[in-house]
């Protein structure tokens, strides 16, 4: 039995992945793969580096990594609600001048794709989807023949992705998998402060999917994003479990699940 | 003239012109001219809706549109969508005259039954009488508003689509006048949709803008562009009369692809302006804009 942790954007919160690794080392894994996004939304962009690599976690790219190593000076967001390009442009803006130039470069250099075999499964982790770095892929948007093109595609038995923030899983022909792994950076839109990794355990008879809560001190967290002058719109998600901005991009359901 | 070619990648999502161009309304900026009496496309059958349901499902389709013409005009649109909805995320594309409190009901069935979401998307050009009807004809911004509340009151949350009819500097006065409209109407969280007006149709005669130099989308501007953003790279579109590369493309007969999905063509050629606007604008006909996405290659 293998068991790999999972673990989407991290967007900053290095409270949350202390909490994480922690939790890790508690429960025993045989690997821990980053999904990407590394920064944004959160404080003190550099402090999340120094854990990741201390404690050997595997990391791919996300599309606001590729941006701040790419020097590009915006996320490249293009809401139509001008309130919603604000906070884009400002939680970017923040983490870029925040990033040091050596970290901006370590992420330049992350693969975009990672495949592994695993006890017989071929499994494919990438930040988006295996066909496009910043494609959302959403459980109420995401039909199960869509999902079983992009396994025949990529030639996987088992996708992991992250990119949109909040998890699921769903389980396809021939006992594939395709899984969103959620996120560490921000809750899950649900009014929980805890955020969630994801535990793949793989036998050769068996895949499976645990997904395992997070709770971490995200008062701790709001007290450094109030120091750091971020919006108090942001802080307020982390302390409420609602998102509060750029909502535009949640499809019906995940939508109306929300407060906002 | 050698015109730019586009391959299907993948057919991302399907397309239904499920009233052909019948409408209970004809707005000025329509792009395929439907209206009241107009049949130049017909009602599609059910049959038919299952067929190409199917054939997008084995080629791995991700998302089903119902469009017109008004959908709704369609006796047996609800049983389509119903269909749809087991197996896709389905959108309905309406002016919202026909949402009754029955049909928001049974709309609001559909959505709690599927595991999927389902989108309405409900046309609106002002947040006042004078701004919309001038438009979309007398009398229709009360019933659209009417509508709107019936879709919210049942917990669905549409996604109101407003074609840009106001010039580039007065964007943000106009969306903010739309989300304090609406907002203030009972629409608690406003969900907005901006489509760029195009080229075709009566839009056309209503826009003084002159087009007839207005230049083709060519091999040379395709140079190191992301052809996913264009719709034909990813959409069919299934009418009575066959199926089309592009919704926005339903009156050239050159953009007849085929007779069914099944055998269809999977290159189209690039042979009018209103190609332009995926080159602009990516795949605006989707729910979400593809800028936000955000562009592979960024231009």
């Amino acid at each position: 039995m293998t068991r790999l942790a999972l673990i989407g954007g991290i967007y900053s919160n290095y409270h949350a992945l202390e909490a994480a690794l922690d939790t890790m080392d508690r429960r025993g894994v045989d690997g821990v793969y980053c999904l990407g996004d590394v920064g944004g939304f959160g404080p003190y962009p550099d402090r999340v580096y120094p854990l990741l690599r201390s404690r050997g976690v595997e990391c791919l790219q996300g599309n606001y990594d590729n941006s701040l190593a790419g020097g590009l000076g915006d996320c490249q967001c293009g809401y139509t609600d001008p309130r919603d390009n604000y906070f884009a442009r400002l939680s970017y803006r923040y983490t870029f001048e925040r990033t040091s130039q050596e970290n901006k470069k370590w992420l330049g250099t992350l693969p975009t794709l990672v495949r592994l075999e695993v006890e017989g499964w071929r499994v494919l982790l990438c930040h988006g989807s295996p066909r496009k770095m910043n494609e959302f892929l959403w459980e109420s948007t995401s039909p199960d023949s869509f999902l079983e093109y992009l396994l025949d595609e990529s030639q996987a038995d088992i996708v992991g992705v992250t990119h949109t923030g909040i998890k699921w899983q769903r389980k396809l022909s021939d006992d594939r998998l395709f899984v969103n792994v959620g996120v560490l950076g921000r809750p899950e839109n649900n009014g929980q402060t805890c955020v969630w990794y994801t535990e793949l355990s793989l036998s050769e008879q068996r895949a499976s999917v645990n997904f395992v809560p997070v709770v971490y001190d995200h008062q701790a967290l709001a007290a450094d994003m109030q120091a750091e002058a971020l919006p108090r719109q942001f802080i307020e998600t982390i302390l409420t479990g609602w998102w509060t901005t750029c909502l535009e991009i949640l499809p019906h359901k995940e939508r109306a699940r929300g407060r906002f | 003239m050698n015109y730019a070619s586009v391959h299907l990648t993948h057919l991302d999502n399907l397309w239904f012109q499920v009233s052909g161009t019948l409408c209970n309304i004809a707005c000025t900026h329509c792009f395929n001219r439907s209206g009241p009496g107009v049949r130049t496309f017909g009602l599609l059958e059910i049959r038919q809706v299952r067929e190409s349901l199917e054939t997008a499902c084995r080629k791995g389709v991700k998302e089903i549109f119902f469009t017109g013409g008004e959908p709704f005009l369609h006796p047996q649109l609800p049983e389509m969508m119903e269909l749809c909805l087991a197996v896709a995320p389905t959108t309905v594309l309406t002016n919202g005259l026909l949402i009754n409190d029955r049909t928001a009901d049974r709309l609001a069935e559909l959505e709690k039954q599927s595991r999927y979401s389902l989108e309405i998307r409900v046309s609106l050009d002002g947040w006042s009488e004078e701004m919309n009807d001038a438009i979309r004809g007398r009398g229709v911004f009360k019933q659209v508003m009417a509508a709107l509340a019936r879709l919210c009151q049942r917990g669905l949350l549409p996604l109101v689509t407003v074609v840009r009819t106001w010039r580039e500097a007065e964007e943000m006065d106009v969306l903010a006048g739309f989300m304090s409209f609406l907002a203030e109407a009972g629409y608690a969280r406003p969900r907005i949709k901006i489509l760029p007006a195009l080229p075709l149709g009566r839009e056309l005669s209503r826009s003084t803008e002159a087009r007839a130099d207005a230049p083709l989308l060519s091999e040379e501007l395709l140079k190191d562009f992301d052809r996913g953003l264009l719709m034909c790279s990813n959409s069919r579109l299934v009418t009575d009369r066959g199926v089309w590369g592009c919704p926005l493309l339903v009156e050239m007969p050159d953009a007849r692809l085929g007779a069914r999905l099944e055998d269809a063509a999977s290159v189209y050629d690039l042979r009018h302006h209103a190609c332009m606007s995926c080159y602009y604008y990516g795949t605006i006909c989707g729910n979400v804009s593809p800028q936000i996405e955000g562009l592979e290659k960024p231009r």
